[in-house]
C-alpha cells in the first residue's frame, strides 16, 4: 500500500466557508433541506485492476444521519464503503477515479495526494466480523487514542469509559477492563469494536454489515446503538438485510452491478421507489 | 472373485502395513534412544564439574571443556544479536511491505535456496569474506556472523509463516483507526507473532550451537588454552593496545576496544572440541567426546523442547 | 455548523493542517516511516547479499585454481591429490565418495521416510501422531558431529561384527556406516515434508476412493500418494541436497583418503570431508590447496543449487495444485 507515498498532500480544498454556506448542488432536490451535508460523492468509480467495481456513482451523505447502502451481493456496496477510508490502498492494483469530498473542509478523500492515514483518523470503521485486537478490553478502546498521541492515564480512562458507555457496553465490562477482548461474546465483541471506533470521536463511522455474524438479539442491540449514535455522528452502513436498512437508516441508496440505481429517504425507497429495479429488489424478486 | 476373500486379503494388507509403519517409526526413534544411551554410558562418568572447568590437555582425563562452552556461548551471543534482528526485519519486510511481483519472487526463491545451501559452503564464504577480505581473522565475531547468515533463512521463514497466520482483519482494524504501516507492525503484528517467531528463533539457535563444519572452515582452533578477555579487564586492555598499535590509547580507543576485545580473539566451540577429540588416534578421548556430546545434546534438545512447548501452548491459546 | 467546524479542527492531533499540507509532526512521522521501511528493505536485501557473497567468494577464490587446472582435468580426472608433490586435480574420487554415501543415505531415508509419512498421515491415531512428530523432529536437531561419533563408535562396529560372519572385512573408516546414519538423520526431513503434502490432499479424494470400496492401503498408495507426488518429490530432492552437503558425519566416519570407488565397504573422502580436512589443517592463504577447497565448494554449491531449485519448483507445483 502507499503509506506515505502520496503523503504530502497538495489537494486544493474548496473554499470551505463557501461550501457550507451555499452547499454543493444536491443531486436530488427532494432531499430534506434542514440536514447539512457531510460528504459529497461525485462521478466516483473504483477499479480492481481492469474491473470497474463502482461505476460513476454520485451521492450525498447527510450529516448526523444514517445512510444505508443496499443491493445484492457483488453490487459494489462494500467496495464503495471501503473507499471512504481508503481501505483499498492496502491492496495492489486498485484505483479510484472521481471524487468523494468530505465537508466542511472539502478534502477529496480518494485523491492519491491525500494521506489515507489522515482520512482514517477522521473516519472510523466497524467490520463485518467482530475483530477486537488480542489485547485487553481497555487497550482495544484506547488504541485509537494512543495513536493520536493521548497518553495521560486519566484522559485515556475517561475517554475509554465514555466510548464504552456510548457503545452500551460499559455496564457489562466495567469490572473486567483488563480482561482480553476475545473473552467477550460475539455481540459484545462487536460493541467493543464500535466503542473502539467511537473513542476517537470520528466525524463519520462506516459500518460494513456489522451484524452479519451475530445472532438476532445481539443484532437488535447493535441496531439500537446505531440509532442512538446518529445525531452525534454521520453513519454510513452497508447491509444486505433490507429490514435492517428500513429500521435504522434515514436514507437508503440502492446499488446494482456497481451502479447507484436510486437514492432517497428510506421511507420513500421502501414504500414508493421510483425505479422498477429497486422495487424488484425490495420485494424480493432477486438478490 | 469372491468378495469375502478380497476383503480378507485387504484387511491383512492393512494390518501388515500398519505394523510395518509402526515398526519403522519405532526403529527410527530407537536410534535416537540408542544414541542417547551410548552417550550416557560412555560419557557420564567423565561429566563432572572439573570437566566443565578445565582447559584442554594432552591427557584425556585432565582435558576439559571450559574454553569450548564459553566459546559456544559467546559465538551464540554474536549470532543472536545479529542474525535474529536481521532475520525478523527481513521477514517483516517480505511479508508486510512488498507487493507480489518479480522482486518478491526472486527473494523468495533466493531464501528457499539459501536454506538448502550446505553449511560448509557458508564456511567457505566466511573464510574468503570475513576472515581474509574483512581481516576479522578466525575470531569470535567472524564465527558469530557466519552462523548468523546460516540461520538467517530459518528466522526469515519462521517470521513470515507466523505473520501469514495473523488474520487480515487484525491489520484492517488497526489501519482503519489510522495506524501507519510501522505502527501496525510494532503494535500488533510483532506482539501477536512473538510466540511463533521465538519458536523459529530458538530452533535456529539450536541449529547454530551444533554447527561444526563452517567454523572449521573459517579456521577455529581446537586447542585453546585461554578464555576471551573479560571486557575492560587487564587482558582486554592488552588486546586494545595491540589493536591500537601503541601503548597510549586515545579516549575513544580506551572506551571501545577493551569492551569488544573478546570479539577479536580466537576461539573454539563444543562441537569443534568434540571433532578434535574424536579425530585423535586411539580410544583415550572417547569418553571426553561422549561427555561433550551430552553437553551439546542437552543444549540443542533442550532448546527444541522449549520451542515445541511454546508452539503447543500458543496453539491452545490463540484462536483467531 | 460553525460549531461543528471548530469541533472538527480541535479533534485530537491531526496530521494535516487545514490547507492540506502536513504539519511538522506529520512530516516527522512520514520520515520515520520511510526510514524504517528502508531499514527493513536493507535487511531483506541482506539475504540476496549472502547469495551474491557465496557466489562471489567461490568464483573469485577458485579462479586461480581453474587458471592452473583445466576444467576437463577437474571434471574427468580420476585422481585427487592437490597436496602431493605430484598433484592431480580430478574431482572424480571426491564425487564418487559423495555419490556413494548419498546413495546409501537415500536408500535408507526415502523408503523409511515415505512409509513413516504414510503411516503418520493415514494410519496413526491422532494422539500418537501428535506425540511422534515432535520426537522425530528432535532427530534433525541432533548436531551432526554427534551423529558422526555414533557412526564411528556404534554403527560401524555393529556392521563389522555382522559382516564378519559372512567373512567380509569392514575397515574402521567406511562409507556404509556413515551413509546409514546420514539416512536416519534425513528420515524426519522426508517424513515431515511428505506428510504435510499428503495431509494437504483434500479429504474429498479419499472419500471418493473409499466410496468405490477401496481399502485404506489402496487409497493411500493409489490415490493419496500420487496426488501428493510433487510434494513428496520436493521432499526427496531436498533430502538429496541435504545428503550431498552433509559434512561432519562423513568427515568423522568415512575416512579422508580420496578414492575412486563405488564400493560402500571402502573408505573414501567426500567433497565436504575434503574441505573440512584441508580447512582444518594449516593450509596457507593463496596456496593451491587453499584454492582447491573453493573449487570443491563451487562444485558442491552448483550441485545442491540444482537440487534446491528442482525441489522449490516441485513444491510450488504442489502448492498450486491444492
Amino acid at each position: 500500500m502507499v503509506i506515505g507515498s502520496p503523503a504530502l498532500m497538495h489537494a486544493q480544498p474548496r473554499d470551505a466557508s463557501a461550501d457550507h454556506r451555499h452547499g454543493p448542488d444536491a443531486p436530488d432536490a427532494a432531499m430534506p433541506a434542514q440536514a447539512s451535508i457531510k460528504a459529497q460523492v461525485k462521478d466516483f468509480s473504483f477499479y480492481y485492476g481492469q474491473f470497474q467495481a463502482v461505476k460513476n456513482v454520485s451521492m450525498t451523505i447527510r450529516e448526523h444521519k444514517v445512510t444505508a447502502l443496499i443491493g445484492p451481493s457483488g453490487c459494489g456496496k462494500t467496495t464503495l464503503l471501503r473507499c471512504f477510508n481508503r481501505m483499498h490502498d492496502l491492496y495492489p492494483n486498485t484505483r479510484y477515479a472521481g471524487e468523494i469530498r468530505l465537508l466542511p473542509d472539502g478534502f477529496n478523500i480518494v485523491d492519491r495526494r491525500v494521506n489515507p492515514i489522515e482520512m482514517r483518523m477522521r473516519i472510523s470503521m466497524v467490520f463485518q466480523k467482530p475483530n477486537p485486537f488480542p489485547k485487553s478490553i481497555f487497550e482495544n478502546v484506547a488504541y485509537g487514542l494512543r495513536l493520536r498521541g493521548v497518553s495521560s492515564r486519566s484522559e485515556l480512562a475517561g475517554r475509554v469509559e465514555h466510548a464504552l458507555r456510548g457503545a452500551a457496553l460499559w455496564e457489562e465490562v466495567k469490572d473486567r477492563l483488563k480482561k482480553p477482548g476475545f473473552d467477550l461474546s460475539g455481540g459484545q465483541q462487536q460493541r467493543l469494536c464500535i466503542a473502539r471506533a467511537l473513542a476517537v470521536d470520528p466525524e463519520m463511522i462506516l459500518f460494513d454489515e456489522p451484524t452479519s455474524a451475530l445472532d438476532p438479539i445481539a443484532t437488535a442491540k447493535i441496531e439500537e446503538l446505531v440509532h442512538e449514535l446518529k445525531g452525534r455522528v454521520t453513519i454510513l452502513i452497508v447491509t444486505h438485510n433490507m429490514q435492517q436498512a428500513a429500521r435504522v437508516s434515514d436514507e437508503t441508496a440502492f446499488m446494482y452491478l456497481g451502479e447507484l440505481i436510486e437514492m432517497d429517504r428510506t421511507s420513500k425507497i421502501f414504500q414508493n421507489p421510483s425505479k422498477q429495479l429497486t422495487e424488484q429488489y425490495i420485494t424480493g424478486h432477486f438478490g | 472373485m469372491d468378495i469375502e476373500r478380497i476383503i480378507r486379503r485387504r484387511r491383512r494388507n492393512d494390518v501388515l502395513f500398519a505394523l510395518t509403519g509402526a515398526t519403522i517409526t519405532a526403529a527410527v526413534l530407537l536410534v535416537l534412544g540408542a544414541l542417547a544411551f551410548t552417550l550416557v554410558r560412555e560419557g557420564v562418568s567423565r561429566l563432572d564439574l572439573d570437566f566443565l572447568r578445565s582447559y584442554p590437555s594432552r591427557r584425556a582425563e585432565r582435558a576439559g571443556l571450559l574454553p569450548a562452552w564459553v566459546g559456544s556461548l559467546l559465538v551464540m551471543l554474536v549470532t543472536g544479536l545479529t542474525g535474529i534482528p536481521l532475520g525478523i526485519a527481513a521477514g517483516v519486510y517480505l511479508e508486510e511491505y512488498t507487493r507480489k511481483g518479480w522482486f518478491a519472487s526472486i527473494i523468495e526463491l533466493n531464501i528457499t535456496n539459501l536454506a538448502g545451501v550446505p553449511s560448509i559452503v557458508y564456511g567457505l564464504m566466511a573464510l574468503g569474506l570475513f576472515v581474509y577480505r574483512f581481516h576479522l581473522g578466525p575470531s569470535v565475531i567472524a564465527a558469530g556472523l557466519t552462523l548468523a547468515l546460516l540461520v538467517l533463512p530459518i528466522v526469515i521463514v519462521a517470521t513470515r509463516e507466523t505473520l501469514k497466520s495473523i488474520p487480515q482483519n487484525m491489520r484492517e482494524a488497526a489501519y482503519a483507526l489510522g495506524a501507519t504501516r510501522w505502527q501496525v507492525v510494532r503494535h500488533h503484528l510483532l506482539p501477536y507473532s512473538a510466540g511463533g517467531i521465538s519458536t523459529g528463533v530458538i530452533i535456529a539457535m539450536s541449529r547454530a550451537i551444533g554447527e561444526t563444519a563452517p567454523l572449521i572452515a573459517i579456521g577455529a582452533v581446537a586447542f585453546v588454552a585461554f578464555l576471551p578477555p573479560v571486557p575492560y579487564s587487564a587482558d582486554a586492555f592488552a588486546v586494545a593496545r595491540e589493536w591500537a598499535g601503541s601503548e597510549q590509547l586515545s579516549v575513544v580507543e580506551a572506551a571501545v576496544y577493551p569492551g569488544v576485545a573478546w570479539l577479536g580473539t580466537s576461539f573454539t566451540v563444543v562441537p569443534i572440541q568434540m571433532f578434535n577429540w574424536i579425530s585423535r588416534p586411539g580410544d583415550d578421548f572417547r569418553a571426553n567426546v561422549a561427555a561433550a556430546g551430552i553437553v551439546l545434546i542437552v543444549a540443542t534438545i533442550g532448546l527444541n523442547a522449549v520451542a515445541i512447548l511454546i508452539r503447543h501452548r500458543m496453539r491452545r491459546r490463540i484462536k483467531w | 455548523m460553525s460549531q461543528d467546524a471548530s469541533n472538527a479542527a480541535g479533534r485530537g492531533s491531526r496530521l494535516a493542517r487545514a490547507d492540506g499540507s502536513l504539519g511538522a509532526r506529520g512530516l516527522l512521522s512520514v520520515m520515520i516511516e520511510r526510514g524504517i521501511e528502508f531499514g527493513l528493505l536493507l535487511a531483506a536485501l541482506a539475504s540476496v547479499a549472502v547469495t551474491l557473497g557465496i557466489v562471489f567468494v567461490l568464483v573469485r577464490e577458485s579462479a586461480p585454481f581453474f587458471a592452473h587446472v583445466s576444467l576437463g582435468e577437474f571434471l574427468f580426472g580420476t585422481e585427487w591429490t592437490p597436496l602431493f608433490s605430484d598433484p592431480k586435480y580430478g574431482i572424480g574420487p571426491l564425487l564418487s565418495g559423495t555419490f556413494v554415501t548419498t546413495t546409501i543415505a537415500l536408500c535408507v531415508a526415502m523408503p523409511a521416510g515415505t512409509i513413516v509419512a504414510i503411516w503418520l498421515s493415514e494410519y496413526a491415531p491422532h494422539r500418537i501422531r501428535e506425540m511422534v512428530k515432535p520426537v522425530l523432529e528432535l532427530i534433525s536437531a541432533v548436531p551432526t558431529v554427534v551423529f558422526g561419533y555414533f557412526a564411528l563408535t556404534v554403527v560401524t562396529p555393529m556392521l563389522q561384527s555382522v559382516l564378519a560372519r559372512i567373512n567380509v572385512d569392514l575397515p574402521t573408516f567406511n562409507m556404509l556406516g556413515p551413509g546409514i546414519v546420514m539416512g536416519i538423520m534425513i528420515v524426519p526431513y522426508v517424513s515431515s515434508l511428505s506428510e504435510d503434502a499428503m495431509r494437504a490432499v483434500p479429504m474429498l479424494l479419499r472419500e471418493g476412493s473409499y466410496a468405490l470400496g477401496a481399502g485404506r492401503l489402496t487409497t493411500a498408495l493409489r490415490v493419496v500418494f500420487p496426488a501428493a507426488l510433487s510434494g513428496i518429490g520436493a521432499a526427496y530432492t531436498l533430502a538429496m541436497s541435504r545428503a550431498v552437503g552433509e559434512t561432519m558425519i562423513v568427515a568423522i566416519a568415512a575416512g579422508q583418503k580420496p578414492t575412486l570407488t563405488a564400493n560402500p565397504l571402502e573408505s573414501a573422502a567426500t567433497v565436504t570431508a575434503y574441505i573440512v580436512q584441508v580447512a582444518g589443517g594449516d593450509v596457507p592463504h593463496g596456496s593451491i590447496g587453499y584454492q582447491s577447497i573453493f573449487a570443491a565448494g563451487l562444485a558442491l554449491f552448483v550441485v545442491t543449487l540444482g537440487f534446491n531449485l528442482v525441489g522449490a519448483a516441485l513444491r510450488r507445483r504442489f502448492r498450486q495444485a491444492y
